[in-house]
Order: structure tokens, then C-alpha cells, then sequence
């Protein structure tokens, strides 16, 4: 529509100043007249206002469909120009199916029942309460053109290319650095070297240094000195020895690569989904759960790609090929939204894992103390590759159980105990350790 | 000088020894035999079990201890059904709306909102679109529908049977019937 404005101005300017044919100008008025009115007669009728039909998108359409995408629904980029030029239906129509689509298909209207077939049968919810105005607006929201992502990419390409460059400046000082040195050393030993020539050609004799004992032989054929040295050694030996033999078993800081790199930070994190959410099990069992493929897709189906922050390492297409990793592990069709049925196990490594000879349970923890995850596992909403924050050894244990207090308030099942074992240890509070949770048996048996 | 070479080689070698500590394979395990019983844990991977897992699914036709049959497909007209005819069991005294409010928080608060009107984190993030207010006229909800979906998903949204047991869900559904009483105020 401004494109056939501009091209009448243009021309208009043209005529005034060629002067050669006025009723030109007017002609192409006309032209454009008629232009603009078979273009408003088509698809023009309202115009819509694209932020508001986008925001209107996102609230009654965005469930089910997306723009470029095929959800539940089709994909809606365009979708009246595609309708006009390839089905012949106009505005009316698709107001018509929005307002109640599932009445079209009963009263057989043949591409109204053709779209109902295709997508499995899946009636579209009807949305009586959206104005023409509305409609236009999401019209206009989907027939914008897709917004080309150069600007990011390019800002990310700058990004990376900066970094590179911090990279290699560092990387230029400390060459340039050694290069010193090295030029440094040799310098030396040339100056040394020539210092030397001179003298043997002026038959200046430089004095031996005299044969005096060496200070390691001193040292050695010291006695006292010796036996310090010995003591020393065998009690730092027995120091490493012991804090050897005293990590066996440990696996603090345990961060084994997944088959899927799941990050943490991401989900965790800047997304606050809950932990319980996919360890859903650390509620009411011993294990937290590793969450089945199932949980992902509950908003992997929505979820394709990253959209959130990148790092040079941890990049957009990274992201987006472990979503992938996942589809191929559930058998997610993503161009087709379904399922194909042919699904692998994805083989996770286990972090924390406590011998067998000790009991742990979840739910005794999560639910009955109501602990906080983070209280054991550490920060985990900040860790991009998940690692084992506690030592989780026997002091760590019992050293917790003697300084937690048992949260008796709304607690029935600790009531009665608690009355009885603080009137025993005349005290206010009970630890975990006052309730018996040092002793042997709770934990291993 | 041979001394220092030694000393050298020596600190190189004990350096190396020390640098080997290697965060992606776990520590060396003493007596591992108590370690590891030979009973199947929990997720673990053994060649008896199909595909290796010992996570496996019930065996087809019975039915876990606690659990119940739900006699509703997942079709629309079987949500249609489960709107009509589908009814809590729980009675007035056994809805826990501080223990529904929990789970909600955990399993419907990141897309649905806290307080049930669409804009969860996910939501306002731009993650996923088009969360519906739960006081949204023109989709409904009651107990039955809000069950039969916590069941089986709709549209976008996944099943979550295997997060919530059945009294949960039920908890849930209330709860959600709360938040929409709020929001309709």
C-alpha cells in the first residue's frame, strides 16, 4: 500500500517537472485508486495493529499454535494470504472457524473438515469472545514477515570474536614474555662467553674458586641436622599417607559428562523450574528419581530451541543439538509433532551414589525434615555441568544430625517424643542426634 | 647438577601423580565388595533386565499396589465425558489446601503462575505461550476436566500422572478450583 503511494508521488514529482503529460498524474491516480481498493476489498478490510495482536497471539492462540512452526495446529505465518491464494476463503471465513470451528465441520465445510482430518481430529477451542477488531490484530501479527536474525547473529559472532581476542592477547604477552627471556639468557651467555675470549686473549687468568667442602656434604655429615630432616619426612609422608587413604571412596567434586548435556543453571536456575518437579520421587521415596524421558518433553514439546544466554563454549547450536539428542532418545517427530515409537535409553551416569552398607531415603529427608535440596546437593541451580558438592561421608552425616534441630511445629508424628526426650535432656530444642539419629542401626543394618 | 635432574624428574613426577585427580571418574573405592552388593539398586544397569535397566514398567494387565484404573481415554470426547461425569472423591474435610498449594507450586506454578492466571515463569520468559487464565470463560474447568488433564496433558501440555499419585492430583484439582474461585472474584 505505501509502495504504490511512493510510486504516485514520484511519478507526480517526474510529471511537474517534465511537464509533458498532465492527465499521466491523474491516470495514475486512478490506478492506484483502483490498487488500493481491490486491495482493500481483499485482505485489508481492518487494519490490525501487530503488537496487539501479537500479545492477543500469545494469550488465545500461542497453546497450540506457533508462527513458524507446526504445534497442535498449523503454523500461522501468513496464514490469510495462504488461505486466499490456495483455498480461495477470505477474512469472514477464518473468523467464521475461529469464533467455532467444530460447527463448520458438522455443517461439511469441505476445507474446514479437511484441516480437522489432518490434525487428528483435534477440535479447536472456539473463541466466541474475539472481536473482529481482535482477529484483525492477529492477523496482522501473523502476516508480518519473520524477523531475520542477522542482528543477533552478528552480535553474537562479535561476542565471540572478542573473546577470541582476549584469548589472544593474553596468549601474545606470555609469548612475548618468554621470547624476552630466552633473548635475555642468551645475551648472558654471549656477554659471558666474549668476557672470556678477552681474558684468554689478554692472558688475564680468572681464579679458579678453591675446593671448598660442598654444602650438601656439610649437611649430610651432620648428624642432629640429618635426623631433623628425617622426622620431618616421615611425618609429612604419614600426613599425605593419611589424607590419602582418608579420601578413598570420597567423591566430592564428582562431575562425570552425561550422554545429554542437561544444564542445571538453565533449568534450574533461570527458569526456577522446581527440583521436584523431575525428582518428583524425592517427595515419597528413598531415591530422588532420575525423571523419565516423559517429564522432559512436558515442556520439550513446546521448548525446540534455546533462546536464552550463550557463551562461545556453551553456543545456540550446542544447546539446540542436545534438545535434538532428546527427541531422538524419546522419539519425538518434531516436524510432525508425534511420536514414532522408536525410542533408545539414554544412559545417564549416576553422581551420587553411597555405598551400599548405608541407608539413605529422600523422603524422610525432603518431606518429613522438609530440607531444602540445596541443604546436601549445594548450589545446583548454578551449575551449568552437575557435580557432587557434599563429601556425603559418615562424619558429614552425623556431624549435620548433631547440629540440626528437628522441626517439631506442625508435626504430630513428633510430638509426643519430643515432650518426653527434652523433658530427659532438659533441654528446649532436639537435635537429630537427641532423637537417636546417631545411632547405628538407622543407618546401617 | 645430577642431584638437580633428579630433583626434577622427581617433582614432575609427583606433580603429574598429584594433577591426575580427574573429576570425570569417580575415586578408587576400598573393600569395594561392601560397596556394590550384588542385590539390583535402584536405576542401576544389569544384563538380566531388557535394555539393560532395572527401572522397568509394570508388567502389562496389572496394576501397581495403591493405584487405581482410570476409566477415561484421552480423546477430547472422553475430556468431554470426564467434565460431565467425573467427580472427586474427596470430601470436604479430606481437601488440604496447604498440601495442594505445595504441589501446585512445584508441578503447575512454572508455566500456569502462582496463582493460576497464565503468567508463570516460563511464561514471562517467553519460554511457552498461551498458558490460559484458569477463570477463562470460554475453556472452562471443573474438577473432572482439571483431573482428566492433570491425567492425560492437553494439547501442549504433558501428562503428569507419573509426578502426582492419585489423591495428589486430587488435591491438585481442588486447589486449582480454589484458584479459580480467587481469580473470578
Amino acid at each position: 500500500m505505501k509502495k504504490s503511494y511512493q510510486s504516485i508521488e514520484g511519478n507526480s514529482t517526474n510529471d511537474m517537472k517534465q511537464v509533458i503529460n498532465r492527465k499521466l498524474t491523474a491516470r495514475f491516480l486512478l490506478l492506484g485508486l483502483i490498487f488500493l481498493l481491490t486491495f482493500s476489498t481483499s485482505s485489508f478490510a481492518q487494519d490490525g495493529d501487530p503488537a496487539k495482536g501479537k500479545s492477543l497471539f500469545n494469550t488465545n492462540c500461542a497453546a497450540c499454535h506457533s508462527l513458524d512452526k507446526k504445534m497442535t495446529g498449523p503454523a500461522l505465518r501468513f496464514v490469510e494470504q495462504r488461505l486466499a491464494d490456495d483455498e480461495g476463503l477470505d477474512r469472514d471465513w477464518i473468523a467464521a472457524w475461529i469464533r467455532n470451528s467444530s460447527a463448520m465441520v458438522k455443517d461439511g465445510d469441505a476445507y474446514a473438515n479437511k484441516i480437522f482430518n489432518e490434525y487428528g481430529g483435534a477440535a479447536m477451542t472456539a473463541m466466541p469472545q474475539l472481536t473482529d477488531q481482535d482477529i484483525a490484530d492477529i492477523l496482522a501479527y501473523t502476516a508480518q514477515e519473520k524477523a531475520t536474525p542477522v542482528a543477533s547473529a552478528g552480535a553474537g559472532a562479535d561476542a565471540a570474536t572478542a573473546q577470541s581476542e582476549g584469548g589472544i592477547s593474553n596468549d601474545l604477552v606470555l609469548g612475548a614474555l618468554a621470547i624476552l627471556f630466552v633473548l635475555l639468557a642468551l645475551g648472558l651467555i654471549m656477554v659471558n662467553r666474549t668476557l672470556r675470549r678477552f681474558a684468554a686473549a689478554n692472558n688475564v687468568e680468572i681464579p679458579e674458586s678453591s675446593q671448598r667442602k660442598p654444602l650438601w656434604k656439610a649437611f649430610v655429615q651432620n648428624q642432629f641436622l640429618m635426623l631433623v630432616v628425617a622426622i620431618f619426612f616421615l611425618l609429612s609422608s604419614a600426613y599425605f599417607a593419611y589424607g590419602y587413604f582418608m579420601q578413598l571412596g570420597v567423591d566430592q567434586g564428582y562431575q562425570p559428562v552425561q550422554e545429554i548435556h542437561f544444564s542445571h543453571k538453565i533449568h534450574a536456575g533461570d527458569n526456577g523450574v522446581d527440583c521436584k518437579y523431575c525428582h518428583s520421587s524425592a517427595r515419597v521415596s528413598k531415591t530422588s528419581g532420575i525423571p523419565s524421558l516423559n517429564v522432559c518433553m512436558n515442556c520439550h514439546k513446546s521448548v525446540y530451541e534455546y533462546t536464552g544466554e550463550t557463551t562461545a563454549e556453551y553456543s545456540k547450536e550446542f544447546y539446540d543439538s542436545e534438545i535434538k539428542k532428546l527427541y531422538a532418545a524419546v522419539g519425538w517427530d518434531d516436524e510432525n509433532q508425534e511420536y514414532t515409537g522408536e525410542t533408545q535409553a539414554v544412559k545417564w551416569t549416576r553422581v551420587h551414589n553411597l555405598p551400599d552398607f548405608a541407608y539413605f531415603n529422600h523422603s524422610q529427608h525432603v518431606t518429613v525434615a522438609g530440607l531444602e535440596c540445596q541443604t546436601c546437593h549445594g548450589p545446583v541451580e548454578e551449575m551449568e555441568i552437575l557435580y557432587q558438592y557434599s563429601p556425603l561421608t559418615m562424619g558429614w552425616c552425623i556431624n549435620c544430625h548433631r547440629e540440626t534441630d528437628v522441626k517439631v511445629k506442625d508435626n504430630e508424628y513428633y510430638t509426643k517424643i519430643h515432650e518426653e526426650l527434652s523433658k530427659k535432656y532438659g533441654v528446649d530444642k532436639l537435635t537429630v542426634a537427641q532423637q537417636g539419629g546417631l545411632e547405628c542401626g538407622k543407618c546401617h543394618y | 647438577m645430577k642431584g638437580l635432574v633428579k630433583i626434577f624428574v622427581l617433582a614432575i613426577m609427583v606433580s603429574s601423580i598429584v594433577s591426575c585427580k580427574n573429576n570425570e571418574t569417580p575415586n578408587y573405592q576400598f573393600f569395594p565388595n561392601m560397596y556394590e552388593s550384588p542385590s539390583y539398586e535402584t536405576y542401576g544397569a544389569y544384563d538380566i533386565f531388557p535394555g539393560e535397566q532395572s527401572a522397568m514398567l509394570p508388567v502389562e494387565g496389572t496394576i501397581s499396589r495403591g493405584h487405581s484404573i482410570f476409566d477415561y481415554g484421552s480423546s477430547t470426547a472422553e475430556y468431554d465425558r470426564a467434565k460431565v461425569e467425573l467427580m472427586s472423591p474427596l470430601d470436604s474435610a479430606q481437601v488440604d489446601y496447604v498440601r495442594g498449594k505445595e504441589l501446585y507450586d512445584i508441578y503447575c506454578s512454572t508455566c500456569h503462575g502462582t496463582k493460576g492466571d497464565g503468567q508463570g515463569n516460563l511464561v514471562k520468559r517467553e519460554k511457552i505461550l498461551g498458558i490460559p487464565s484458569y477463570d477463562d470463560a470460554i475453556r472452562a474447568i471443573n474438577e473432572g476436566s482439571i483431573y482428566h488433564v492433570i491425567y492425560h496433558g492437553k494439547n501442549a501440555m504433558g501428562s503428569h500422572k507419573n509426578q502426582l499419585s492419585e489423591e495428589e492430583r486430587w488435591q491438585v484439582a481442588a486447589y486449582v478450583m480454589k484458584l479459580k474461585a480467587d481469580l473470578e472474584k
